[in-house]
């Protein structure tokens, strides 16, 4: 149990840090060039999440037609521009992630 | 786009934000089931990986923490390590706090409590498909508080199944890839004009770029640069077109 001071340290900090702009926000004005900024951090830190999900195998930029996860990624893209439907999208993405690992690993 | 205009509840806020939780579901619970596996082989004892996944509540900096904790790394260490990794959940409390404004302090310190990438990615896509309506629901945070709940609840139970049961998806079903396909279905539709493209591409480019970087500092990097793209070209088509504020 010599952890779990650590665990709950850990755990108060990344409360405090999701709290943050919430707690502070009612006691100040944000400036209008925050008020901007903060459109964009949806699309940012997502992709920032999806893009390398998508390219990078173990490390190393696969951007090939052999990368099935690239392409599954694509395709379920596509789905979403046309649909806007997220079970849709998880659907084709999936279909066409196993389908092109079939293809490509036979 | 409704005839009528929706009936705004509690309750059907509530139970909107547990259903469109739903299929984040589809990666959420592997992975909890993954994490609940890998902290015991990684050497926690039941009691601090269940706890891990309620103090902590969150998926990536809970998986560090465990491979640190079987290395022997000192407290001080991984606290560390837990608070940068989680620093972008800051971005997510500035990108929320605006609409949670006018909610007293429990609503506030709950809803902080369930803003992890998932829930977060629900509530926030909500929030801006009601940006331009004349009426919004004056209930949204209920919605915010079903989606958070109903991942913090799955979470839960995909630990305890992890840990105590050891049931494990094959790898080879990449059930986690639905997590990426799940954020590709709420970036892609909400990509309405050049600037947001460009903030989502260059965040994108960023962090396959600094991949290597430690504590995953590359995310909030890229999360950042994309967020400054934007605001440039944002502001370079105000100038151009001659207005003060673009919509």
């Amino acid at each position: 149990m010599s952890y779990l001071p650590a665990l709950v340290a850990a755990g108060v900090l990344t409360f405090l840090t999701r709290l943050s702009f919430i707690a502070l926000l009612g006691r100040f004005e944000l400036p209008p060039l925050a008020a901007r900024a903060l459109r964009f951090v949806p699309p940012a830190v997502l992709s920032a999440i999806i893009f390398p999900e998508l390219v990078l195998r173990g490390g190393e930029l696969q951007l090939g037609w052999r990368n099935a996860r690239l392409l599954a990624g694509l395709v379920a893209a596509l789905v979403a521009w046309r649909t806007r439907n997220v079970f849709l999208t998880i659907a084709v993405g999936m279909a066409a992630l196993w389908g092109l690992q079939a293809v490509l690993s036979g | 786009m409704q005839p009528d205009p929706p009936r705004f509840t509690r309750r059907n806020e509530f139970l909107s934000g547990c259903r469109d939780e739903l299929p984040i579901l589809l990666g959420v619970v592997p992975f909890g089931m993954i994490y609940g596996l890998l902290a015991l082989s990684a050497g926690l004892t039941p009691g601090i990986a269940q706890s891990m996944s309620s103090v902590v509540f969150a998926g990536s900096a809970q998986f560090i923490a465990a491979q640190l904790i079987h290395e022997r790394t000192p407290g001080g260490v991984i606290v560390l390590t837990v608070l940068v990794v989680n620093l972008r959940h800051a971005l997510y409390s500035a990108s929320v706090a605006p609409y949670l404004r006018p909610l007293g302090q429990g609503w506030k310190a709950g809803l902080a409590y369930l803003l992890t990438d998932e829930a977060y990615a629900v509530a926030i896509t909500r929030y801006l498909r009601d940006n331009g309506k004349t009426v919004v629901s004056p209930y949204r945070h209920w919605y915010f508080l079903g989606a958070g709940l109903t991942l913090w609840l799955s979470w839960q139970w995909s630990t305890a199944v992890g840990i105590f049961v050891g049931a494990r998806v094959p790898a080879s079903w990449s059930l986690d890839f639905t997590l990426a396909l799940t954020f590709i279905a709420l970036v892609v539709p909400s990509l309405k004009d050049r600037a947001g493209a460009a903030a989502a591409v260059t965040a994108g480019a960023l962090a396959v770029a600094g991949a290597a970087l430690p504590y995953k500092l590359g995310l909030p990097l890229a999360g950042l640069g994309g967020v400054l793209v934007g605001l440039g070209i944002e502001s370079l088509r105000a100038e151009a077109t001659g207005e003060g504020r673009p919509a």
